[in-house]
């Protein structure tokens, strides 16, 4: 089942607290071992977005949003159909584009995947440490149910449909 | 009295925090202030106390777009106190990634945020609507450039494989040999780019400029040369605080460097291409010369032409190592500590960055100095940005401001590597 190639995609720091909420989803949708599901994190420079998507149908971005929302407040985007606010994440660094930025980037040259599904979890604490605050983790934990089930329907579709899911 | 005020109170397509302020009146101009206001990150402070093999990782830091430079100008200053030299095949390698970090910044900033200034644009992602083919080019090539620097230095931003001595572990000769087609294909398309940056509409403007690089006997500069300029200076890179010093404005968080006797130079891609034509391969001066580029170009909007004319050069020179490539003995060199101090100068993709360390006998750094490209750029910024508003001034305030905005960015200015250090002044009453 490689070739349904699904994309999980964890971005942020691990070493600043809730930074790292992105890389939290990837890593336990990574432990679970799922069929057709490649998981990528490491990702510094914006502009490598497009060259983690390029060769796979469906796409899940995680990143943790900074709004000022209260913590634990989840996002939800089909960024086929619909821009990200640009308030809501901050750039990969000041030296790179941020995820919306990327997301427009591909829009207009038509590079984006056949799906893309954004989830952003907003974060409280940022300061250096490795610890997510708790409220954040049950907000990721509910996600990564979803993106499980999103992956299983993806799946499922691929293997009774005609593989357009 | 007439009085204008030009304001840009967060600069866009630069890395890090600055804004700009002219005022003029009575028709002249009567202040300009080109301001950083990112935090210090006191990496200077930070560096004292620990292991001198530990700098490269650190000073890496300062940057996620040139850090390859921060590695290389702090091992080179390590190795001159130790008294060791690095050459043969892991010389080059340190040139291949160096390429590698020189075609990834360039090309990122001649395509995403140099380009959209001279043809209209807020930024790279409007450009990409109506320049699809221009920008899918910018972001292959640049791709390319990050790829060197996986492969040599494990990752693309702040890579972790080079260190005191060399590398951690080098590339197999097939590993590189991997690069040749997609170099090729890069030399190619960064003629192109020489060639599309030439075509685009550039504002009249000429200073006379000292530019700083580094010059060496053989190569056009990138790992190691003297300091030069084309107005006398020449001397060895354990010189530099001899020659230049900084200084603390109370408008900018980035001490501004400024050659003692004199005053303002200018560092980077025009410095190195005026103190260094006769270094740059035949296809690149072949490019250049058919762009409409002299030997030396004065006008700093043209700076995207002389960026594309050094990606060529890039892209060749790293076809060039990688097929004289042979696989070292060994990865490093060792380097045993030896109190005492060294410097290092190399040429990061926005110009001259230098450290000065002192380290002792168990190699505890005792005191580290850092000059970064852009703190030495500050001032021509302002004196660009005082005469050409001067010139400029029948220029509506839309139009004035926009070119403003351009005068900074043709130097590709990064903000955060400029504040490392804070001066603290303390007035007692």
């Amino acid at each position: 089942m490689e070739e349904y190639a699904i994309t999980v995609v964890g971005i942020g720091n691990a070493y600043r607290s809730d930074d790292g909420i992105g890389l939290y989803v990837a890593r336990q949708i990574e432990s679970l071992a799922l069929s057709g599901v490649r998981v990528v994190e490491g990702i510094g420079d914006g502009f490598a977005l497009l060259y983690a998507w390029a060769d796979s149908d469906h796409t899940f971005v995680i990143d943790c949003a900074s709004s000022g929302a209260s913590p634990g407040t989840t996002y939800h985007f089909d960024a086929l159909g619909e821009s990200i606010p640009s308030n809501l994440f901050s750039g990969l660094s000041t030296h790179s584009i941020s995820v919306n930025q990327v997301i427009e980037l591909a829009r207009v040259l038509n590079r984006l995947p056949r799906g893309l599904i954004v989830y952003g979890i907003e974060g409280k604490n940022f300061s250096a440490g490795i610890d997510l605050t708790t409220e954040v983790r049950q907000a990721a934990d509910k996600i990564i149910e979803r993106i499980v089930v999103d992956i299983d329907s993806l799946i499922n579709h691929y293997v009774t449909g005609s593989g357009n899911a | 009295m007439k009085s204008r005020t030009i304001k840009v109170d967060y600069l866009a397509r630069v890395e890090g925090e600055g804004r700009l302020y002219v005022r003029i009146k009575d028709n002249a101009v009567a202040e300009v202030r080109f301001s950083v206001f990112e935090p210090p990150r006191f990496f200077e402070a930070l560096l004292r106390g620990r292991k001198f093999t530990e700098a490269p990782d650190i000073t890496s830091r300062i940057c996620g777009i040139c850090p390859v430079a921060y590695q290389m100008s702090s091992s080179q200053a390590m190795e001159s106190v130790c008294g060791v030299t690095v050459s043969g095949p892991l010389r080059d390698l340190r040139r291949l990634i160096y390429c590698g970090e020189w075609i990834e910044s360039h090309v990122l900033h001649i395509y995403m945020l140099h380009a959209p200034d001279f043809l209209g644009y807020e930024d790279a992602i409007r450009m990409a609507k109506d320049h699809p083919d221009v920008v899918n080019q910018g972001l292959k090539l640049k791709k390319i450039g990050n790829d060197l620097m996986v492969l040599l230095g494990g990752r693309e931003i702040h890579p972790v494989n080079p260190r005191v001595g060399g590398f951690y572990k080098v590339p197999t000769k097939e590993d590189l040999l991997r690069f040749v087609k997609p170099l090729q294909w890069a030399l190619e398309a960064s003629l192109e780019t020489v060639r599309f940056a030439s075509s685009l509409p550039f504002p009249e403007f000429e200073r006379d400029y000292e530019f700083v690089s580094l010059r060496h006997p053989d190569e056009y500069p990138i790992t190691e040369g003297r300091v030069v300029s084309n107005k006398g200076i020449d001397i060895s890179t354990d010189q530099f605080l001899d020659t230049f010093e900084e200084i603390h404005v109370p408008h900018s968080t980035s001490l501004q460097a400024k050659v003692k006797e004199r005053d303002d130079y200018l560092a980077g891609p025009m410095a190195r291409y005026c103190n260094n034509f006769d270094r740059l391969p035949e296809v690149a001066q072949k490019a250049a010369k058919e762009a409409g580029l002299s030997v030396v170009c004065t006008n700093p909007f043209k700076s995207i032409i002389v960026r594309s004319v050094e990606t060529v050069f890039a892209c060749h020179e790293a076809l060039r190592i990688i097929k004289a490539y042979k696989v070292p003995d060994k990865p490093y060199v060792e380097v045993p500590p030896k109190a005492g101090v060294g410097h290092g100068c190399t040429e990061a993709p926005r110009g001259l960055l230098y450290h000065r360390y002192e380290i002792d006998d168990a190699g505890i750094i005792k005191d580290a100095r850092i000059i970064p490209p852009t703190s030495q750029n500050q001032k021509a910024m302002e004196k660009d940005l005082r005469q050409f508003v001067q010139k400029n001034l029948d220029l509506t305030d839309e139009k004035l401001t926009w070119q403003c905005e351009q005068v900074i960015r043709n130097y590709d200015p990064c903000m955060s590597c400029s504040c490392h250090f804070l001066k603290l002044d303390i007035q007692r009453d």
